[in-house]
């Protein structure tokens, strides 16, 4: 099946412009199998891509104006004109390829991982069936930054943490092990972040992963108001 | 060109090189991760159903039996010493992972649930399947990796990602650092370290289907070749017996664990007549063979080269709770919702059992013996240490990954203070850069893509699950021309800005060199043992070949030796299942 691929280039000699491949499809392939032909035809287009099945994040971009990974999207299921830009919110480099270095600082800021004080067991610490069921769609994320790259209050202000970094936050805060609530609330309450999200959705809507970052929001300040 | 100066340079990202890292600079030294994607693309991410601890969470279970399982899924080729050594260590892992915040799905009373994997029994092999699989639902990878990634950012950790390690540098001391690509700006970076850790992961992309990611090209293994140090046990391949038919993704053993059947055309277990005692939870050679003869004999799904993976008597909560990215998967990908409809799989490339050999202490050795190489170090899939010998039982990968990143990051941190940095070899520097300089004066005769791609195929078709000699002959043929066609590949006019072309052109240069390597130890192999599987010599021969095969290259010529395996506790016995 003949696919016509419209992709926004961009290189530093070049700027940026549009170019358009026809592509003849299997009916199996994803848009990563497309992006992978036209590379073989075109070896100056540049975009990312590793694990090629939904784990790693790498190959985040978006098609048709929804932000979405590029190895998981069957281009059986696109109309016959498919329009490729890189994820949106973020400088380009090249191509798909764009900087997603403050998607790391903010995440970076979040401190994402375990705190604890109380030194181990011998052997693991017990945490129940329960509290670990409430890391459910919160431990999954891939980091692709399709939810940041979505969300125009990150758009208006870069120092807004952003969907990923919260939702990373948020995994720590209701982790029954974690041992730094307060460190955690702290930081939370010092970045613009939770207290400046306008709910808006657009994170939900573009993860990958059916996960859901406002609701990790709403989740944190309710724990934060608490006081818990 | 800028130079950094750590005291640790770490090669890698993946589960063995951040724990490596975390360990080290627990320890307070300067550590940098140098990496060619994002820690979290790293191919660790993909491991699914579990990591192996002899726990004893769900019923008892002994570090021993773990060993014992290791040795004979081994087809006695691992080193013992080292397997009994990972078995135990294995268990305080396990915990250490906990303790630094991996997710780990949960038994009623709390502690670190563990599931059912091919290979892993009870009482030496005589008792039932033991549940030894720890798991978290089943994104075992992804929660190891992100946690250990955090860690290492909590203990400042460097991080250069996208940075693509072109090539070793040797002094004559010892390993004085390496050369670095910088994708993005496409500049030049020297690294210059007291220590240098490879942990670059494995080279399954050599084959046409594989489960693993775009990057495992074995660039690691190809700079240690490069560097005219030996590998040990190339020949030694592992296919996954369930890979996502046509696609080749993971699906996970532990499909199998929690029940799963396999189903040929006629709707037969077929395992019943390749191992009655185990079916579908013999070790991964055995199932693949199954799968692939049932294939050979007509007995594919509508006559196509798949079996079906069956979980349809499954629950519908135990495949959500415990299986949720293999139910994503397979209704992304195939379409089919697993509680309603078989999954259709065929064995695919996972895992490479050889490697860097390396000692206990993921010290490189030079002969592939005894001689360290001072300052080199390698742990994870690169290396052999060898736990996984002649087939690797599932789980024990992730594990590995964990238990010899520790010690190689313990170790570089106990030698760091007395080490000293080398003077960078000049030449090699030189040569580096020149390597690249001349990808970009040449024009385009022959594209990556092309060379690749022949690679990938003859490799499936003369050096896969089934090999035979003339098979393996006319493959020794095809590299030839293969190398030839290398040297054509030109990426004149082409930005250096994120130039993923140059990328490929590199990582394919190691997977021409590791296919050769891989060929000729398969060669000269004339027994079948575990994954190596010779039509012409169907049987174990334990008489000559009860020992490793170390593969050197010094200018394109290929020399091989030997060395015995290490046996400790369990003489070779028949390997029934």
């Amino acid at each position: 099946m003949k696919r016509r691929f419209f992709i926004q280039r961009f290189s530093q000699e070049k700027g940026s412009y549009w170019q358009e491949y026809v592509i003849d499809c299997d009916p199996t392939w994803v848009v990563l199998d497309a992006l992978e032909a036209i590379h073989k035809q075109d070896p100056s287009l540049a975009y990312r891509r590793s694990c090629r099945h939904g784990i790693c994040g790498a190959c985040a971009i978006n098609i048709n104006g929804k932000n979405r990974l590029a190895c998981e999207t069957r281009v059986a299921n696109l109309p016959e004109k498919i329009r490729i830009k890189p994820l949106p919110g973020f400088p380009v480099i090249r191509d798909l390829v764009v900087d997603l270095n403050l998607l790391y600082q903010h995440i970076e800021t979040v401190k994402p991982y375990l705190i604890t004080q109380t030194p181990p067991p011998e052997k693991e610490r017990f945490q129940s069936p329960e509290d670990r069921k409430k890391l459910d769609g919160l431990y999954e994320c891939i980091l692709c930054g399709a939810c940041t790259s979505a969300c125009p209050t990150f758009w208006a202000n870069r120092n807004f943490l952003g969907p990923t970094a919260l939702l990373k936050a948020c995994l720590f805060f209701m982790d029954s092990r974690d041992e730094a609530k307060t460190d955690r609330k702290a930081i939370l309450n010092s970045h613009p972040g939770l207290w400046q999200c306008h709910s808006i959705f657009n994170c939900t809507e573009a993860c990958p992963k059916g996960l859901n970052p406002l609701r990790a929001i709403v989740m944190l300040r309710k724990k934060i108001l608490r006081g818990k | 060109m800028v130079t950094h100066r750590h005291e640790i340079v770490i090669v890698g990202a993946g589960i063995a090189g951040l724990a490596a890292a975390l360990e080290a600079a627990m320890a307070g030294r300067d550590v940098a991760v140098v990496s060619k994607v994002f820690p979290t693309r790293s191919h660790s991410v993909a491991a699914q159903g579990g990591t192996a601890a002899a726990l004893g969470n769900m019923e008892p279970d002994r570090w021993e039996w773990h060993f014992y399982d290791t040795v004979k899924g081994s087809d006695f080729l691992g080193d013992q010493n080292a397997q009994a050594l990972f078995c135990q260590e294995a268990i305080d892992t396990a915990y250490f992972l906990e303790h630094i915040g991996v997710p780990f799905s949960r038994t009623e009373d709390g502690r670190i649930l563990q599931r059912y994997f091919g290979g892993h029994y009870s009482d030496f092999g005589q008792g039932p399947p033991v549940r030894r699989a720890c798991l978290a639902a089943d994104r075992i990878g992804h929660v190891m990796l992100h946690t250990l990634f955090g860690q290492c950012l909590r203990y400042k950790v460097h991080f250069y990602s996208e940075f693509l390690v072109t090539r070793l540098l040797m002094h004559e001391d010892g390993c004085a650092g390496v050369l670095a690509w910088e994708l993005v700006k496409g500049e030049f970076h020297l690294f210059q370290a007291k220590l240098t850790l490879l942990a670059t992961g494995g080279y399954a992309r050599l084959f046409q289907v594989s489960t693993n990611a775009a990057i495992n090209t074995g660039d690691g293994m190809g700079m240690v070749l490069e560097a005219g140090l030996p590998l040990e046990d190339m020949e030694f391949v592992q296919f996954h017996p369930t890979g996502l038919y046509p696609w080749g993704f993971l699906i996970s053993e532990g499909v199998r664990g929690e029940g799963g059947h396999l189903l040929n055309a006629d709707g037969e277990r077929f395992m019943q007549r390749y191992a009655p005692a185990k079916m579908e939870l013999a070790p991964r050679d055995v199932v693949s063979r199954a799968i692939q003869s049932e294939i050979n004999a007509g007995r594919g799904i509508d006559g196509k080269p798949y079996v079906y993976l069956d979980i349809t008597h499954l629950s519908e909560e135990v495949i959500k709770e415990k299986l949720p990215q293999i139910r994503e998967m397979a209704i992304k990908f195939a379409g089919i919702d697993p509680k309603k409809a078989p999954i259709p799989v065929a064995p695919s490339a996972h895992y490479s059992m050889g490697g860097i050999p390396v000692n206990v202490d993921c010290e490189v050795l030079a002969d592939g013996k005894k001689e360290v190489v001072p300052g080199l170090f390698a742990a994870g899939e690169c290396a052999c240490v060898s736990i996984h010998g002649a087939n690797r039982l599932g789980t024990n990968s992730t594990m590995e990954c964990a238990v010899f990143g520790r010690r190689a990051g313990k170790r570089m941190a106990k030698l760091a203070e007395k080490t000293r940095f080398l003077p960078l070899p000049e030449v090699q520097v030189k040569m580096g850069q020149e390597e690249i300089k001349a990808l970009f004066e040449r024009g385009p005769k022959v594209k990556v893509g092309e060379v690749r791609e022949k690679l990938q195929e003859s490799m499936t078709q003369n050096c896969g699950i089934l090999r035979g000699k003339s098979q393996l002959k006319r493959q020794l043929d095809i590299l030839q021309d293969l190398k030839s066609a290398y040297k054509n590949i030109g990426l004149k006019g082409l930005p250096v800005a994120y130039n993923l072309a140059l990328q490929e052109a590199l990582e394919l240069k190691h997977m021409l060199n590791l296919a050769e390597a891989i060929v000729r130890g398969a060669l000269a192999r004339t027994e079948s043992r575990g994954a190596h599987y010779r039509t012409d010599f169907p049987k174990r021969d334990d008489k000559n070949w009860l020992k490793h095969t170390l593969v050197f290259m010094q200018e394109e010529q290929y020399r091989l030796d030997y060395k015995p395996a290490v046996i400790t506790s369990f003489q070779p016995e028949e390997r029934r299942f």
